[in-house]
């Protein structure tokens, strides 16, 4: 397994040739992704303004990308008047190294984890791993992936694609706490969860998080939640240490009234999530010691991409996933990246810079559905373009190159295409022999994956064109 | 059928209206441009087909050659800039007009290409949108005998959000059997170079619709964009299905037999 998991040299159609076999997964998808698509439909019918919201988060996020280095100093600087200590990480290696270095200052062989995305980019746990220390998920999902070694399917559901027969049959497998004849029904799993997780909250010494937001204003750090589990990690323990991508800025306390009413109505399609946890600093409870790191890892170069930045206001709620038909299929698996669907699309290569991840921009019909929920107007269809056009540039002459060159000569206006139209108009009886044949399913080239499920339509004898200059002699 | 104002001494509207036939149609479905002309024509307009257009670009564009659509932004700027209407019956080419075209042309540095997309792109309408907007008309006095279902394509909905403008001059046809297909606004599959470059994934979405389609009980399966309908039919084709494809326009103008 890679260390860090931000694309694989594997394509998504390779990968997607895979999923496609799990029948049982894309059930399990197609039912899930489809009651958060209801609930969230239901929930955002509620809001008045929503589409007000929606371009305020947006126009929020976009004005922060465009001050970014301002409002980081000032977080910086409110932070660490609040008490804490903050690092800044250009990479993942940069940002890894300074939590082992934080772990290994405090003697410590295991830490908790708060669920996040941020660390799983960067392979915090592996990072960890290679030096001694245990690094223990307590969100349910992710406890459920760590126990069956896979990465997150799902940036908010992580163990989408696992049923509930497959969790018992890991809890039984792996965590004491399980009784003997443990059944499947979803409480029974819960409390085994819970009895093995309240054993770690309570001896743990060190807990690591991400953040959804990082309020320039205050300095304030803010993780929403539903299980309780990360308001356990951020109280208990001694030392807090939160990896933080530096997109997660907002500036000021009240832009959290757009983003806390936005976040969970997208992502969990509740109308306020469980647990919001907000931290400053200086408290009487909770961690004595508040570390920090701001990470890069790839979003200053995203940053300078006109186009491409916009990528960076996602607020992670997953809704453009759970809308997606590609990632009903395929599952976030085929993505090979910590962000699958839609904005890992967008997003995983930019992070990893031209020439990789390359073939995500192309795993979209570009149907539109993503922009259309997405909570802070990411035009995702617009961005998926403009990177199809740098992988095309990045990878130089191709043969794919070359026939659209020709397409272009083709198409490019009526005459050229009038001789094309001809040409093909000569042929019409010959190629719909062949095609009623039979003869036209099995062709080499690009066109055999289309050809595998689909007949290619019956030639007209005449273009519109040609016909009506038929008509006019 | 329209108030007489401003028409020619044949009684047809003076209003200019070219049809963007798309290269695809022009070349694989010349009998939806045929209905098109009809429709049009039994409406009181006397569309044009200029004979310079080719291809919007989109396929180009979608597949990551941006550069190599900017001759065929001019070309179609050329071709349609002097109409009053530009008409289409291809939704997912109108949008690639009306969104797309305006970033090829700023990306080829030519001031007076930007310029001129952004006055036509405007005027550039998907077929139900001349008809319900600009006719102001729903049912066109069209008449036929079968059930149908309805496809509503992704561009159709969400790039220029046509709402339920054809499913409104659907459902105004005489004696036609609509019945609404599942998951009617997800995804088909096709995707242009998608189909080809992801053709699993396209042909598993493809299936669902399919089915949903059988499951209606329709003898047609009818969509505002042939290119999905090519996709659909493909699959329909080879599973050796009875069920039929066609577009709205084309039992709209009641061409077919």
């Amino acid at each position: 397994m890679a260390k860090t998991y931000l694309g694989t040299p594997r394509s998504f159609a390779e990968a997607a040739h895979d999923a496609l076999k799990d029948t049982q997964m894309r059930a399990n998808l197609a039912r899930a992704t489809g009651t958060i698509r209801a609930k969230r439909l239901s929930v955002v019918a509620e809001v008045s303004d929503w589409e007000e919201l929606r371009q305020t988060g947006h126009d929020i996020k976009m004005s922060t990308l465009a001050h970014l280095d301002e409002h980081l100093v000032r977080f910086e600087s409110e932070f660490v008047k609040a008490g804490g200590t903050v690092h800044w990480a250009k990479t993942a290696k940069e940002a890894t190294d300074i939590v082992v270095k934080i772990a290994q200052v405090h003697g410590v062989s295991e830490v908790v984890k708060v669920k996040s995305l941020t660390t799983d980019e960067i392979g915090l746990n592996e990072a960890l791993s290679s030096v001694g220390i245990v690094a223990q998920e307590t969100d349910l999902a992710e406890l459920i992936v760590q126990l069956a070694d896979e990465h997150p399917s799902h940036i908010l559901v992580p163990a989408i694609h696992k049923n509930r027969t497959q969790i018992r049959n890991l809890f039984v497998a792996n965590l004491p706490e399980a009784p003997v004849g443990l059944s499947d029904e979803p409480r029974e799993l819960a409390m085994v969860a819970r009895a093995h997780l309240r054993k770690k909250f309570l001896s743990a010494t060190m807990a690591v998080s991400g953040a959804n937001f990082a309020v320039a204003e205050t300095g304030t750090l803010v993780v929403v939640e539903s299980e309780g589990n990360g308001r356990m990690c951020l109280t208990l323990p001694d030392v807090l240490v939160s990896v933080v991508g530096i997109e997660k800025i907002v500036p000021l306390w009240r832009d959290l009234e757009v983003f806390l009413q936005l976040l969970p109505r997208s992502s969990t399609g509740e109308r306020m999530n469980p647990y919001t946890s907000f931290w400053t600093g200086d408290a009487d409870d909770g961690p004595s010691e508040r570390h920090v790191i701001l990470l890069d890892n790839g979003r200053v170069q995203t940053l300078r991409d006109e186009v491409g930045r916009e990528a960076l206001a996602c607020i992670r709620c997953s809704a453009c996933m759970n809308v997606c038909p590609v990632y009903e299929r395929t599952g976030g698996h085929a993505y090979g990246s910590v962000y699958p669907g839609p904005i890992g699309a967008i997003i995983t290569p930019q992070l990893l810079g031209p020439g990789q991840a390359d073939s995500l921009p192309f795993a979209s019909t570009l149907c539109g559905a993503c922009l259309d929920v997405c909570p802070v107007k990411i035009d995702i269809p617009n961005i998926l373009v403009h990177l199809r056009a740098r992988a095309v540039e990045t990878k130089g002459i191709t043969s794919e190159l070359l026939l659209m060159r020709v397409m272009a000569r083709i198409l490019r206006d009526g005459n050229s295409l009038q001789h094309a139209q001809r040409l093909l108009s000569w042929n019409y009886a010959l190629i719909n022999a062949l095609s009623r044949l039979g003869f036209l399913k099995h062709l080499p080239g690009p066109s055999k994956g289309w050809l595998a499920s689909r007949d290619i339509p019956l030639l007209p004898r005449k273009s519109a064109r040609l016909a009506r200059k038929g008509d006019s002699r | 059928m329209q108030a007489p104002t401003g028409c020619d001494l044949d009684g047809f509207h003076m209003t200019s209206v070219a049809i963007f036939a798309t290269c695809f149609n022009d070349t694989l479905y010349p009998k939806t441009i045929a209905a098109t002309v009809i429709l049009l024509r039994k409406l009181g307009y006397k569309p044009e087909i200029p004979q310079s257009q080719g291809c919007c670009g989109q396929m180009h564009i979608n597949t990551g050659y941006p550069k190599l659509a900017i001759p065929m932004v001019e070309n179609f700027v050329s071709s349609f800039v002097g109409y009053d209407y530009v008409v289409s019956p291809s939704a997912s080419c109108v949008g690639s007009v009306r969104h797309q075209h305006a970033q090829v042309a700023s990306a080829s540095g030519v001031n007076s290409l930007v310029d001129a997309v952004n006055e036509l792109a405007p005027r550039v309408l998907d077929i139900s949108e001349f008809l319900i907007d600009v006719v102001g008309v729903e049912d066109v006095g069209a008449v036929f005998a079968h059930k149908v279902t309805y496809h509503t394509t992704c561009h159709s909905l969400r790039a220029i959000q046509v709402g339920d403008r054809p499913l409104r001059l659907l459902k105004a046809v005489r004696n036609i059997e609509y019945v609404p297909l599942e998951n009617s606004d997800s995804c088909c599959g096709f995707g242009g170079t998608f189909s080809v470059k992801n053709s699993e994934v396209s042909s598993a979405m493809m299936v669902d619709k399919i089915d949903a389609a059988v499951r209606t009980g329709a003898q047609w399966l009818v969509s505002g964009d042939n290119s999905c309908l090519m996709h659909l039919g493909g699959g329909l084709s080879r599973r050796g299905s009875s069920i039929k494809t066609a577009h709205l326009v084309e039992i709209l103008a009641g061409t077919l037999v």
